[in-house]
């Protein structure tokens, strides 16, 4: 006696229909910019190989958006429990001064042993940073806000202290190798970034940990009558995000073999989390979509490869970049769609300048 | 089918319904829930919309109030066509409404929360103390003397839902709407809520009740709109109905009676009560919420907590789950001290709890059925040892069609469904982990007749294979027919412990809890 009962087929559907949704858009728009990008560079498209490597538009994307992939990659899983992480940018910063000052100081900065005592050494104390995180959130109450902008602020002293203020250069083949390197021929960064990336989807979605933060995010009193050790949880949602971001400090200074505890990682904490809630995970927690998190740090990045594609002068980039992320996130809410589509349908005005929705008058502008 | 040509029911202002539905589609995906559905609501009369669970009721209300965008068909408001696109347009035109799930701020206070976007004004500021005031005068037609300033997650779900009329009522309307609004109060506030109601309708107010209990559309209601399965079965004047006919209307066929079950649990309680109980709390209290109590709960026994609105049966179940930290006191689980620190603590040692709160304290609402249903299960395994997928599939399967869960999709975001169902999903989780103590506070809210039924004989099936049960509930007839003993409580104090051996009656039962002694 259901109204007429979803069959069992057409009734799966509906939750794998709403996941293919959640992509829907933030591909879309990176399409959408791609194809922009195209109109005014027709070379943008083409990749070349040159001397055994691959080179082009597309592959530089890849390469630069590596580290905001990463970042953002632990930030979706922060904020699917109702977190947020903004000392992932000094976290960033204190990655590569630890590992180029390590290496700076040693004997043979060219070996892999030193090379691997530095990134041992920066996801050490990552780690140590993600762990303080965690617990004042999840031991102390703190919320997570205020826990982590503790160390936005301290972090980039500590990073400019552990450098001397200075920039600390580096050379070092296999540390050049991690944020510049190339491995059968593509990005060795690139390729990182994609093997945590499926390590990470792998992990969350093939154990129960994905289900978890989704329900501790989604509801924190029901998760804890449900007995979720949510504390637990937290620490590791921290923890993994601090790593993310040491990582992509390794492939920053590695990329232009120096540590610049003043400017490496400087706002990516704010690039993160618009590429999670392009990508469709919202700051209230619960679902996430880490799928969607790669596609939305993928439009951030191609969105500031644009801006100098295009020659926008420097001053108005930000502008630039703000609005064309505002356009984003109302194509994306359901919302303003139904608004839209509704105050289309109410009124059949002449097309001319009524009948468009705003989002075309804004696409218009 | 529809009787169009009854008359508006006398002393009504006029023949006009003052909020007319014809036809109204709406369709979610997946889900036809409304597919042509009438409705005609005149001045002065109370009209109950009757249906099962999932039959439509809050999705009419909600196309009607602008809620959702109806699919097809038209709303008249004073003869006149209206479609709201929000629910404060609705407000305006003098529809007032109390939405199934209380959807207030539990961080503001209750004057707030009753007069908020309204507040007493001058020169722009809000007049605190006439807020307080005010806020106070409206309670106090329901005869709640509540604090004003208190925040309003403070007090219980059912204060709750009372403050989410008050609001309502405040708001001069022409129509109110209130969807299931008794379905966590006792008889005493159902009465005071019936009082207010009556004294709208005789100043013309149309009232639009749903509700699963029967005596209460025939105490209180003029017509009934049944809907089934998303489709209008007809409306008609409560006098041609009787409670038989009316069920067969909803259901589309005879009921299964619960006679077998009644009475059942009379006699038992002494052969169920010997030996080592599975739980026993001494002393256990915790300040502000439970007065120090003793309570033994044997296996296969079921314990009824029978009391007024706040007297305190959540609190004291909440201490047997960890759920609140007891200040003093101790329990012991088959002979062993068993501090129970956290709700992890306890579903160890396999105690259970079904929050009264579906909403906030039970379900994750964008989370699937199939996920909501192995949540409890899971977080026990830790998250290194997932069920696997089959397996959750497999259980979801069996506990959908188990308790008749609609719609039977697994996949489905549980906030989508209908609030009795959620009930059932809530109530699947915990009966999946197989607890060996089973704590279900008012269970049957908001579920229809026939699974309320289906629901009452789980419970003692469940008893009969060696569970022990504490059943909470503001219904004091399913108390008694479930219960081996019932426990009752007043001010925060448990005061008596009743032997349910066929001896106690409703009337019995509510001289206790309104003295707090046993006569
Ligand atoms: N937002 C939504 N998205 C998808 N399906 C929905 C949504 N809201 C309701 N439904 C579906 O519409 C149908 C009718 O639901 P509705 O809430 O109106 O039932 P109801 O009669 O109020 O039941 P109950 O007595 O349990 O409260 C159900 O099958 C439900 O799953
Ligand atoms: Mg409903």
């Amino acid at each position: 006696m259901t109204p007429q009962p979803a069959t069992s087929g057409a009734a799966g559907g509906i939750g794998r229909r709403t996941a293919g949704h959640r992509l829907l858009w933030p591909a879309l728009v990176l399409l959408a910019l791609l194809l922009g990008n195209l109109a005014f560079h027709h070379d943008f498209f083409s990749v070349r190989v040159r001397d055994g490597h691959l080179y082009g538009s597309l592959v530089d994307i890849l390469r630069f958006g590596a580290p905001l992939v990463l970042v953002a990659l632990g930030m979706t899983l922060v904020i699917a429990t109702r977190g947020i992480d903004l000392s992932v940018g000094s976290t960033v910063a204190i990655a590569g001064a630890l590992a180029c000052g390590h290496l700076a100081g040693a004997a043979r900065p060219g070996s892999v042993a030193a090379t691997l005592t530095a990134v041992g050494l920066a996801l050490g104390v990552a780690l140590v940073l993600g762990l303080a995180n965690g617990l004042l959130v999840s031991g102390l109450g703190v919320q997570p806000i205020v826990a982590t902008l503790i160390l936005m602020v301290a972090g980039r002293g500590v990073a400019q202290l552990i450098t001397d203020g200075q920039i600390v250069t580096v050379t070092s083949a296999p540390y050049k190798m991690i944020g510049g390197g190339y491995w059968l021929s593509l990005p060795f960064a690139v390729l990182l970034a994609a093997v945590l990336v499926a390590l990470t989807s792998f992990v969350t979605r093939r154990s129960a940990l994905g289900m978890l933060i989704e329900s501790v995010g989604g509801n924190p009193t029901a998760s804890r009558l449900v007995g979720i050790r949510a504390g637990g949880l937290l620490v590791l949602v921290y923890v993994f995000s601090a790593l993310c971001a040491a990582v992509a400090g390794l492939m920053i200074s590695s990329n232009v073999s120096s540590a610049d505890g003043n400017n490496a990682g400087l706002w990516i904490e704010l690039d993160a989390i618009l590429a999670v809630v392009v990508g469709g995970t919202a700051l209230t927690g619960g679902r996430f979509s880490l799928g969607g998190t790669v596609l939305g740090a993928l439009v951030i990045q191609t969105l500031s490869t644009t801006v100098y594609t295009l020659g926008v002068p420097p001053e108005t980039t930000l502008v630039f970049k703000a609005f064309v992320v505002i356009v984003v996130c109302l194509v994306q809410s359901p919302v303003f769609r139904a608004k839209a589509v509704r105050r289309r349908a109410a009124t059949p005005r002449p097309p001319t300048t009524a009948g468009a929705t705003p989002q075309e008058q804004e696409a218009r502008a | 089918m529809t009787s169009p040509s009854t008359p508006p029911p006398a002393g009504a202002g006029g023949p006009r319904p003052v909020l007319e539905a014809h036809g109204i589609r709406k369709r979610f995906p997946g889900v036809l829930a409304l597919d042509g559905v009438s409705l005609r609501l005149f001045p002065g009369e109370v009209h109950a919309l009757m249906g099962e669970n999932g039959a439509g009721k809050s999705t009419l209300i909600k196309v009607l109030t602008g809620v959702h965008p109806a699919d097809g068909g038209t709303v008249l408001v004073d003869g006149r066509p209206h479609a709201f696109t929000d629910p404060l347009q609705a407000q305006r035109a003098g529809i007032s409404t109390v939405y199934q799930e209380v959807n207030l701020c539990p961080n503001l206070s209750v004057a707030e929360n009753i007069l908020i976007g309204r507040e007493p004004r001058r020169f722009g500021l809000v007049r605190w103390s006439e807020t307080r005031r005010r806020a106070a005068e409206l309670l106090t037609e329901l005869e709640l003397g509540l604090d004003v300033t208190r925040p309003l997650g403070a007090h219980s779900l059912a204060v709750q839902q009372l403050v989410a009329i008050v609001r309502a009522v405040d708001v001069s309307a022409k129509v109110l709407v209130l969807d299931e609004p008794t379905s966590s109060l006792d008889r005493e506030e159902v009465a005071q809520l019936f009082g207010l109601v009556r004294r709208l309708r005789d100043r013309g107010v149309a009232i639009l009740f749903v509700t699963h209990f029967l005596d209460q559309v025939f105490d209180l209601c003029d017509r009934v709109t049944v809907l089934r399965g998303g489709r209008l079965e007809g409306e008609y004047p409560i006098a041609e109905l009787t409670p038989v006919t009316l069920v067969q209307r909803m259901i589309g066929g005879e009921l299964a009676t619960l006679d077998q079950l009644s009475g059942r649990a009379h006699g038992q309680g002494a052969e169920r009560a010997a030996g080592e109980p599975f739980l026993r709390a001494r002393r256990l209290t915790r300040a502000g919420s439970i007065e120090p109590y003793d309570l033994d709960i044997h296996a296969g026994e079921v314990i009824g907590l029978a009391g007024l609105l706040g007297s305190g049966r959540t609190e004291a179940a909440r201490l047997l789950f960890g759920a609140d930290g007891a200040d003093a006191g101790e329990v012991s689980i088959e002979g062993r001290r068993a501090p129970l620190r956290s709700p992890r603590h306890a579903i160890a040692r396999g105690i259970a709890f079904c929050s009264e709160n579906r909403k906030s304290e039970g379900l994750v609402g964008e989370l699937t059925v199939r996920e909501n249903i192995v949540l409890a299960l899971q977080a026990a395994r830790g998250w290194t040892r997932p069920l696997t997928r089959a397996k959750q599939d497999e259980l979801a399967r069996h506990w959908i069609e188990a308790l008749d869960i609609r719609p039977a999709d697994p996949e489905a975001q549980v906030r989508h469904l209908s609030g009795g169902n959620q009930q059932k999903v809530l109530l699947a989780r915990w009966l999946l982990t197989e607890p060996r103590l089973l704590i279900l506070d008012e269970p049957t809210r908001g579920i229809d007749i026939g699974a309320k039924a289906e629901i009452q004989k789980l419970v003692a099936r469940l008893a009969d294979e060696g569970t022990a049960v504490l059943f909470i509930s503001a219904e004091l007839e399913e108390v008694l027919r479930l219960s081996h003993r019932i426990a009752v409580l007043r001010d925060h104090r448990m005061v008596a412990t009743l032997a349910n051996d066929g001896t106690v009656t409703p009337e019995r039962l509510l001289t206790t809890i309104a003295t707090g002694t046993d006569s």
